[in-house]
């Protein structure tokens, strides 16, 4: 009965204790709350932009004036195969989109390519794609027909 | 049979043109270069490794180690796909690319893709992106500390 009384006390001790904590750092944990909330609210947002699209890309500038070499060779890349009607944003302007779009994908770097929503890779990746054939064949599953398409038929 | 021998060679002369290319390029190495090169290495026991910083192609002060360019060829890349082997890569490096390093650039082949195609990519031109890069200061102080 003791054992009981005295690890029930424990345990409100250790409450109350939390609970002091929670009041002392009440505008902490309400900062922290809010951080938490707006991040997700963050990524709830990227997981729309990504989607409203079939082809999304992150760089740095834009497609008329990119700000980066690796930004613009997704850019030239998307304008060799004819695909120009895609989202691009440009994370120069915005430092939330820029952090938040490398949480969302788990990838360190810009630029960052989205077909239907699924992450594709970077300049690097696109590139190979794109030197493989293999960008034509993805472009085509997303309904696009790519400007290369007849000479991919060619070579073939 | 000169004409044959001649072209016989021409292949191998190349291979040994471009593989003095890839081991000449060795001015001093800066420590996050060298960090990369050790974790690569251990993470991923590549047959071939190339490393380059590439920060001086870039609108950075001279001596920066923010922008790397790296070869990488493993056989643990086998049956992986393009994004499965770059994500080991920027898994090994992610404490580099969370401070200093702001652009990483991979090839990431197996040992049968680099034998066949034993090329090294290279980064586009720099269009000047970090002039207009607020955060670029933080990462480059977070190399030299």
């Amino acid at each position: 009965m003791n054992s009981i009384i005295r690890s029930t006390a424990r345990c409100l001790r250790a409450g109350a204790w939390q609970y002091r904590t929670a009041q002392n750092n009440g505008e902490l944990l309400s900062g922290w709350a809010r951080l938490m909330c707006s991040s997700s609210a963050a990524q709830k947002t990227l997981e729309e932009m990504v989607k409203k699209d079939k082809v999304v890309v992150f760089i740095k500038g834009t497609p008329a004036q990119p700000m980066c070499g690796f930004s613009n060779a997704v850019v030239q890349i998307l304008r060799m195969h004819g695909v120009d009607n895609y989202a691009a944003y440009n994370v120069l302007d915005d430092q939330d989109i820029r952090e938040g779009i490398k949480t969302f994908s788990n990838w360190p770097t810009i630029p960052q390519v989205f077909f239907n929503g699924e992450f594709v890779g970077g300049c690097d990746i696109l590139l190979q794609m794109h030197q493989s054939g293999d960008l034509v064949e993805e472009l085509q599953k997303l309904g696009i027909r790519s400007a290369l398409s007849d000479q991919e038929k060619e070579s073939k | 049979m000169l004409s044959n021998a001649l072209r016989c060679l021409r292949p191998s002369t190349c291979t040994l043109a471009l593989t003095r290319q890839l081991t000449h390029h060795r001015p001093h190495m800066g420590p996050v270069e060298t960090t990369i090169r050790t974790k690569l290495a251990q993470a991923l026991k590549p047959e071939h490794l190339e490393v380059m910083n590439e920060s001086h192609m870039h609108a950075v002060p001279a001596g920066s180690e923010s922008h790397f360019r790296v070869l990488v060829v493993s056989p643990q890349f086998e049956g992986l796909s393009l994004l499965q082997r770059h994500r080991l890569v920027n898994e090994t490096l992610r404490e580099e690319l969370s401070s200093c390093v702001h652009a990483l650039a991979i090839q990431a082949k197996t040992p049968q893709q680099w034998s066949s195609n034993p090329s090294l990519a290279k980064s586009p031109p720099c269009m000047g992106g970090s002039k207009h890069d607020n955060t670029m200061a933080e990462k480059l102080k977070a190399g030299q500390d």
